[in-house]
């Protein structure tokens, strides 16, 4: 009897095995990407902002120093965004009709909040405290990114678990020394730049980074990748 | 295909001579026709309309309930603390003990050579299919959050830098009744491919035959292709085999690995399994029965196979009774405080009406299949199969709900009392099994046409 | 301090509170622009929908569809909108964009993230529970108790705990209200101007005022100022739950009001005479005694004192008793006069007792006798003035005066009688002598005796459209429907004001927040009448000061006084007091023939919602009552034996034993529909469910106040009967009625169903005798060792290292005051369920208070086990879970991953504690905007859908490690406390680390009398118990 389907269909048949397997991994994959896309986390995406804040122009060109606004980050869990006031403490006489910075003299004027847009937004079931931190010598570089080479503030890195954890499991490949911490410019130490801290130098930051551990008695990674420490 | 008149058939053979496998005067052609036409005919039996129609209608509850649960939370059902697990476990566990059949009628007896499981092992494997697809509903629904269950279940590198925990026996679950399903779906697409063929020639119009067609992935018949099919075949029942076994095994340590008293035994997993193939056979009588009935299946579907499969039964229902026997001793036995009180609790708690029912139903009702009399009625067969397949649902309760309700400090017990929503739930499954059972039965050779076909007198001349 | 508007927009994450506050506005303005009908019905449809929800709920008791309870009548959209939002939440979905506002002007003392603390205190019941409160940008979230302050040490009591939940409640009055219809405070004022201008005129004949008992001298100061600017006028006062016998006792006893002041620490034989000093702050002074009575219980070895109580109705106190005999309210009065007889007061007027009583009066007597002026007997509250005057009579003749017990001036500003100032009050109302009331605080409609009829008599005074009543309340209450005007009243967390607590010490009140309903204090609204209308409270409080203080450093005192939470020596100093020898004649001679079919009646504020000012307070209605475990409902009291008089019970029940097994009949605790009672008390009659409570005296019953509102929030209403309407003026305590059964039942909401121990030993207890004998009887078993355990033994892996959390839990010291369990609620974010759920066995509390009955249920031995997460070091919840949602920490605590767990409930299976709690249904509360101004941001909110359990407050745990570390040192003992331990009066709760030898916790787990629960599990909790030791008298069966 007549054959109903065409010789192709063979080839057809035998290629769907393999392609279906293959379209699978592909959808999978894909999905892994997407999770981690900036789609998702935002990543190297600014925000709009009331006033076009530029931390380029502040930190490297004024060298402002972190603090001078960020005023709680060493003493509290929130870093702390300044209140309008500290705008207005240089802004009362720089750039003081300039079109920029209307919302601000606005929200001065009013007693109204500026309302910026969140850019480093961890969900609200973490509970990330910056003073720890910063005592224990993480540099805001290390999270933030090199915020002085920033026109428009953006997220430097995805702030999801598996990053958290890149620095929890081994602090020793971060940790720099305190006075450091706030040092934009600063760099890890290599053969071609060495570190020198208390008076001994340091050519790799894995050497360095144990020393630090030490003497920062920083606790275990076992310790710090314990749920609670994060999580409550 | 109008029923016929069951008692010609289903006469009794003089005492010491057991029933053939198959009726009288059949031929290739016949077993060919019989079989294949319930599923090529134009005209679909009112009774399978109607059927379906139920079925359906039923299916719609399941949806209801499972949307109204995804909307609102578990709390719709009756669980509460201390008893955290309800109908959706007993469910679960029930399904799956009844996907068992399947593939022990398949694979074990193939591997045996019992040359009667042929008639009943298509959709006994369907059977399996279906019963194993309402299982895996539950472990995820039953989740607080299943749209997170869903993936988190499963291992994978996700941004968390996390991996699900493998010391827990849900994680086991997972695979073991993932892998279950895998292999017996595989089984059952392959023993159907040379059937799918027959279809295909067999078919009027070309859409079905091109329909048939493709499910036969190109089959002709040729000795290599029976060669390789039979190699297949062999391997996929070696593999099938140990997951009979080990499927139930590691759904009972859900339970046995637990603290809790009652929960916490070591003979839990041939419990378990005996206990499945005991409410598997159940259903495949439950199914078998009315389906030879109605579409006049008799000959193929003979009283010797309903006789077997009520004696594994009997087999099964045995080992189940001896351990609820040895459940009791051991609590006796150890003479640990909270086991005695389970065991107390079981008898006289406030649950204990459930238990004797359930003693009841597996223990005292399947001793009724010593009698031939019993085993070579269709009618009272089905009857106990009914019996033993709430029986077995009560065996799952009780493990579940009785152990947890009272477990260690008496000022934490508690009662379990389900919702409409567990009910509507346990119906709506049972209508989904229902309508995917049925539309199987319309579409696809519910008999291995070639496995008969392998049984005639004709087709012993070949060896 | 106060704050400024802006805290309310600068909350961190922001994303918490922007909306909330602009909601918040948005109800005000709503409110206020709202007329007439309208404005009723935006208030009151959700009265309406909880009517319709208890219609359901009497309909169907048990199997109540999920829907028509509080907590999940929410529409789909809502729920299925908030569990995607937590989905949101999760791996790989997108984070919503949040604004953040920062300040506009920071204020100096504030460090974002960070929490303050103030000092202030609570008027409670007319005298003051002193208190820190925790802000976090000056939003108040938690109360703790202020260790300075010797009316807390530290400590708090259940009220403290739940009042910061009144002041969030949703429920509150927000708007000046004339008539019914919303007004601008403008408006109000000028009318009240008027008014008194014209009471000015007429000498202020027909101006009344009725407050609560006041215990604040500014206020008090300024009511005298009122009286003597309008002499005509009259100042009366009511409290529900008074002390008028001590009123009355006390100016028989001492021909003067006096406060008494006890030294539980000084006594080594304490008789109570129904006085439940160890129940709750409607015994002043309760935190500090209690805490001073435990002193001597913690070292049995070390001088344990004994505590004699005869009581009329099982209460905590009776629990702790060493002896304690269950009489009728009207047998104390002879109980007291025979054991008065014994120790040398009056003569015996050969009262007739049981043997069980003659005997426990022996005993006690011959105690007494042994230990003069180191001894204590001390009246109740609720006792008769006679009994009140006999105790003191009996303390003077055994020496305890100057030595356990002070009498010192009382502490109400102008103490009355408030039950005759209640009726002059209502019959000056009925006979028109009465133009303008200005009802100050509480609720005299719903909570006056019953024969005085205060509400009939209101009707009769605003009959006359000339009249006005001005009310100042936090709620609109039953009172309300005969205000003129309606003032919403300030939560005392929003006013300036001060108050003394039982010792006479002034604490200053400061607000941590504005007025969230710009509510006005008692003080601003005395003060139009004296023509400060426009000084703000502050001032107020502040003049008074000022004038009283002598010496130019007034800001420096003013602020260390507000730092401190109290003022220096300000307690009142010891009267030397003479009793005069003459015992009162007996007061409760109505007692004979009116036995028989009668039945006593005793009335006792609710231990969970007092007099019914909490009743709308969820955390308090769920919170179980003590030794009942009941919740949402007040209950009757009666004893086993009458409730199977009155063919109640299926089976007869002669041993606590039996009662439990009655309840495998009935089987289905958590809701036990329960049998109504009709209880008539001179005529008037309210059904109630019975209760057949272990301890109960016979042939009485005991009916709890403050339920049956009219008027009350969504939490309060539809549950409970209201014991006020049949309180008869002239037995408001103790009266005779009559009892009988009804057919109808009421389904009571049960946290526990089983109080027997059976053969498992959670609480272990002994005597002094014996524990001298068997030091070692809490560990007569020996634990399986370590080795015995097929899960993974941490120790090896190097964990535990820096610090060991753990807990040790003294048995011998709680007094089950619930306060922990409220502590936990506030602290950890805790979500209250509803009563149907409650039934179902969903109780989310992570702390609860296991009860124990043992031996006769006519006076049983009880005893109370707190039980909060064991934190197992092998923890059989762990392995289960398959995502790894609850796992070990190195420092030893079963941390709890909410935003991981998927909900399978496998752990809560697999706990023998059964201390997990489960979130059947979204029962968070994520739409009122206020109630998240209340939450703890350091706290997640768990949404639907997951498990939580105690997690030692890991929150506090990782707070003092952080400022340890970054001070480069460990974290000290006593640096951590968890919420439990903090609030308890007695510090039966010990949290520490056991790796530091010197920590309080790892001395007590040294402890002989240290056990584990269920320790042949082998599960290795954290949290351990002390065995309990009582000390009974040794010549006791000889007496």
């Amino acid at each position: 009897m007549a054959q109903i389907f065409h010789r192709s269909a063979n080839t057809l048949a035998r290629a769907s095995i393999l392609g279906v397997v293959l379209l699978l991994s592909a959808v999978g994959a894909a999905l892994m990407q997407l999770q981690r896309s900036p789609y998702v986390t935002n990543q190297h995406i600014a925000p709009d902002q009331p006033v076009p804040f530029s931390h380029q122009h502040h930190v490297a060109g004024l060298g402002l120093d972190c603090r001078y606004c960020h005023t709680s980050v060493e003493e509290s869990s929130f870093a702390g965004i300044p209140p309008t006031k500290t705008c207005i403490n240089c802004h009362a006489q720089l750039w003081t009709s300039a079109q920029l910075l209307e919302p601000v003299r606005y929200s001065f004027r009013t007693g109204k909040s500026l309302e910026w847009s969140r850019v480093h937004d961890l969900p609200d079931y973490v509970y990330f405290n910056h003073s720890i931190h910063i005592a224990k010598g993480v540099g805001c570089f290390s999270c933030h990114g090199a915020v002085d080479q920033m026109p428009l503030m953006y997220a430097e890195n995805s702030l999801q678990m598996e990053w958290c954890l890149n620095c929890h499991r081994e602090p020793e490949k971060f940790l720099r020394p305190r006075e450091e911490v706030f040092n934009m410019t600063y760099q890890q130490p290599d053969r071609h730049h060495p570190v020198t801290f208390e008076g001994k130098q340091y050519l790799s930051q894995i050497d360095l980074g144990q020393v630090l551990r030490e003497k920062y008695h920083l606790r275990t990674p076992q310790d710090i990748t314990s749920c609670s420490t994060c999580h409550r | 295909m109008a029923p016929q008149v069951q008692d010609e058939i289903d006469v009794l053979p003089p005492k010491g001579v057991r029933p053939p496998i198959l009726g009288p005067g059949q031929t290739l052609r016949t077993v060919t026709d019989r079989i294949g036409g319930v599923v090529l005919t134009k005209h679909t039996p009112v009774f399978w309309l109607l059927i379906v129609a139920v079925a359906v209608a039923i299916t719609g509850i399941l949806n209801t309930a499972i949307g109204y649960l995804l909307m609102k939370g578990t709390g719709i059902w009756g669980i509460n603390i201390p008893v955290g697990w309800g109908f959706a476990i007993v469910n679960f566990v029930w399904w799956i003990g009844i996907g068992h059949a399947g593939t022990l009628i398949s694979a074990i007896l193939l591997l045996f050579k019992q040359s009667w499981r042929t008639s009943i092992n298509r959709f006994a494997e369907a059977m399996t299919i279906f019963a194993v697809m309402q299982a895996g509903l539950f472990p995820l629904v039953h989740t607080g959050r299943p749209w997170l269950a869903a993936y988190w279940l499963f291992p994978y590198p996700n941004s968390m830098g996390v991996w699900p925990q493998f010391r827990s026996p849900l994680i086991w679950d997972v695979f073991a009744v993932s892998t279950y399903f895998t292999v017996s779906f595989l089984f059952w697409g392959i023993g159907l491919i040379p059937d799918f063929a027959t279809l295909r020639d067999q078919a009027k119009t070309l859409t079905v035959r091109r329909i048939y067609g493709m499910l036969a992935m190109g089959w002709r018949g040729s000795a290599r292709h029976w060669n390789r099919y039979e190699t297949a075949y062999m391997l996929l029942a070696g593999l099938a085999t140990p997951l009979v076994l080990s499927v139930h095994s590691v759904v009972s340590l859900d339970f046995a690995v637990s603290v809790v008293p009652g929960w916490h035994t070591t003979f839990f997993p041939p419990y378990f399994v005996a206990g499945a193939i005991f409410s598997g056979f159940a259903m495949v009588l439950i199914l078998a029965i009315p389906f030879r009935y109605l579409y006049g299946m008799q000959d193929y579907i003979t009283l010797r196979h309903l006789q077997n499969c009520a004696k594994v039964m009997l087999a099964t229902g045995l080992i189940v009774a001896y351990s609820y026997l040895l459940e009791m001793f051991i609590g006796w036995y150890s003479n640990d405080k909270y086991e005695l009180a389970m065991v107390h609790n079981r008898l006289f708690g406030p649950y204990s009406k459930y238990y004797y029912t359930l003693i009841f139903c597996n223990i005292i009702t399947p001793q009724s299949l010593w009698f031939n009399k019993v085993r070579s009625s269709p009618a009272l067969l089905f009857l106990v199969s009914c019996v033993v397949q709430c029986g077995m649902w009560l065996e799952r309760f009780v493990i579940v709900v009785m152990s947890l309700q009272r477990d260690y400090l008496p000022t934490s017990w508690g009662m379990y009392w389900f919702t409409k929503w567990d009910v509507m739930t346990l119906l709506g499954t049972m209508g989904f099994f229902t309508l995917l059972f049925f539309l199987f039965i319309r579409f696809m050779p519910a008999i291995s046409i070639f496995e008969i076909r392998a049984l005639l007198p004709q087709a012993k001349v070949k060896e | 301090m106060s704050n400024n508007s802006d805290s309310q927009s600068s909350l961190i994450p922001a994303s918490e509170i922007k909306p909330a506050t602009m909601e918040l506005e948005a109800v005000r303005s709503k409110l206020a622009d709202a007329k007439g009908p309208k404005y009723w019905r935006t208030l009151e449809e959700l009265v309406d929908q909880q009517a319709f929800g208890d219609l359901l709920e009497r309909e169907f008791p048990r199997h109540a569809s999920e829907w028509i309870d509080p907590v999940s009548r929410r529409s789909f959209l809502k729920l299925a909108g908030a569990s995607l939002a937590l989905a949101g939440l999760t791996g790989c979905t997108k984070q919503p964009l949040e604004q953040i506002l920062p300040y506009v002007r920071q204020p100096e003392e504030l460090i974002p993230g960070r929490p303050i603390y103030y000092a202030t205190a609570m008027p409670f019941n007319g005298h003051a529970l002193p208190l820190l409160v925790e802000t976090h940008e000056f939003r108040p979230t938690k109360v703790e108790g202020n260790p300075q302050h010797q009316a807390s040490l530290g400590s708090t009591d259940l009220f403290a705990q739940a009042s910061i939940l009144n002041m969030y409640d949703p429920d509150r009055s927000i708007a000046v209200t004339y008539k019914g219809e919303p007004r601008p405070w403008g408006e109000f004022l000028g009318s009240i101007r008027g008014r008194v201008q014209y009471h000015k005129s007429n000498q202020g004949a027909g101006l009344r005022f009725l407050t609560g008992a006041v215990a604040s001298p500014t206020l008090g100061s300024q009511m005298r100022a009122v009286l003597q600017l309008f002499p005509q006028a009259k100042w009366h006062r009511w409290e529900p739950i008074h002390r008028d016998s001590i009123r009355q006792g006390s100016k028989a006893a001492f021909g003067n009001y006096y406060d008494p002041i006890y030294k539980f620490a000084a006594a080594d034989v304490v008789v109570s005479l129904d006085a439940d000093f160890l129940s709750g702050s409607w015994f002043p002074g309760f935190l500090s005694y209690s805490r001073d009575f435990m002193s001597r219980r913690k070292d049995p070895k070390a001088g344990m004192n004994r505590l004699y109580v005869a009581e009329s109705a099982p209460s905590t106190t009776g629990a702790k008793a060493d002896h304690r005999i269950p009489a009728l309210n009207a047998e104390i009065e002879k109980i007291a006069r025979a054991l008065a007889a014994k120790v040398g007061v009056g003569s015996a007027g050969g009262e007739q007792l049981s043997a069980e009583q003659q005997k426990w009066i022996n005993a006690a007597a011959a105690d007494l006798a042994k230990s003069k002026g180191r001894c204590l007997v001390v009246p109740g509250v609720f006792q008769s003035a006679t009994v009140f005057a006999l105790a003191q009579a009996m303390n003077a003749a055994l020496g305890n005066v100057g030595q356990t017990v002070n009498y010192i001036d009382p502490v109400e500003i102008d103490p009355v009688e408030h039950t005759q100032s209640i009726r002059e009050l209502a019959d000056d109302l009925r006979s028109g002598k009465v133009q303008t009331l200005v009802v100050m605080g509480g609720n005299p409609v719903f909570d006056a005796p019953a024969d005085v009829q205060f509400g009939d008599a209101l009707e009769k005074f605003a009959a006359n459209e000339q009249n006005q009543l001005i009310q100042l309340h936090i709620y609109r209450n039953d009172t309300t429907d005969f205000a003129t005007w309606h003032v919403p009243e300030a939560h005392y967390l929003e006013s300036w004001g001060d108050v003394r607590s039982y010792d006479g010490t002034v604490s200053i009140i400061q607000p941590m927040i504005a007025p969230l309903f710009d509510g006005r204090t008692a003080g601003e609204i005395i003060a139009i009448f004296i023509d400060q209308a426009t000084t703000p409270g502050h001032d107020l409080v502040q003049a008074y000061w000022r004038s009283q203080h002598s010496g130019d450093d007034f800001e420096a005192w003013w602020r260390r006084a507000l730092h401190d939470g109290f003022i220096g020596n300000t307690a009142f100093p010891a009267r030397q007091v003479k009793a005069n020898a003459a015992v009162p004649p007996a007061q409760t001679a109505h007692v004979a023939g009116q036995q028989g079919e009668f039945v006593e009646v005793i009335f006792r504020p609710d231990p969970t919602i007092f007099d019914g000012g909490f009743v709308n307070n969820a955390w308090l209605q769920e919170t179980p009552k003590p030794l009942s475990r009941t919740t949402w409902d007040n209950v009757a009291f009666i004893s086993p034996a009458m409730a199977a008089r009155y063919g109640f019970l299926r089976l007869e029940q002669k041993t606590i034993e039996q009662s439990d097994r009655a309840k495998n009949v009935n089987a289905d605790h958590q809701s036990d529909a329960e049998n109504v009672i009709e209880i008539n008390v001179g005529g008037r009659k309210v059904k109630a469910a019975m209760w057949p409570q272990p301890g109960q005296p016979d042939n009485a019953v005991t009916l709890f106040m403050g339920y049956g509102q009219k008027r009350t929030g969504r939490v309060g209403s539809g549950y409970g009967y209201d014991a006020y309407s049949i309180r008869p003026s002239g037995s408001q305590y103790a009266g005779f009625g009559a009892v009988q059964a009804t057919n109808e039942h009421w389904s009571i909401a049960v946290q526990q169903g089983h109080f027997t121990m059976d053969d498992r030993a959670p609480v272990r207890s002994s005597n002094l005798e014996e524990f001298e004998k068997e030091p070692n009887f809490a560990r007569e078993e020996p634990e399986p060792a370590r080795d015995e355990s097929l899960y993974p033994d941490f120790r090896d892996k190097g964990w535990y290292q820096q610090h060991a959390w753990a807990m040790a839990i003294d048995l011998n010291s709680c007094i089950g005051c619930q306060a922990c369990t409220v502590a936990c609620y506030a602290e950890n974010n805790i979500s209250v369920v509803g009563k149907e759920q409650v039934q179902r066995g969903r109780e989310m509390l992570w702390l609860r208070i296991d009860s124990y009955y043992e031996g006769d249920p006519a006076n049983p031995t009880m005893y109370f086990q707190p039980v909060p997460c064991m934190q197992c070091e092998n923890a059989p919840c762990e392995p289960v879970c398959p995502v790894g949602a609850t796992l070990h920490s190195t420092e030893g605590l079963n941390d709890m991953v909410y935003n991981r767990c998927v909900g399978t409930r496998y752990c809560s299976n697999n706990c023998p504690y059964k201390v997990r709690r489960f979130n059947f249904f979204l029962f968070a509360d994520y739409e009122t905007p206020i109630r998240k101004l209340g939450r703890n941001p350091d706290v997640t909110v768990r949404s639907r859908g997951v498990m939580e359990k105690c997690t030692y407050c890991v929150q506090r745990i990782n707070a003092a490690r952080i400022t340890a570390e970054k001070e480069d040192r460990r974290v000290r003992d006593g640096e951590v406390k968890t919420a439990c331990q903090q609030s308890c009066p007695t510090e039966a709760i010990y949290f520490g680390d056991m790796n530091d030898p010197n920590s309080k916790v790892a001395k007590w787990k040294k402890n002989q009398r240290n056990y584990s629960l269920l320790a042949d599990v082998n599960t290795r909790p954290r949290t351990t118990y002390i065995a309990s030791v009582k000390n009974p008298n040794p010549e006791f069966e000889k007496a």
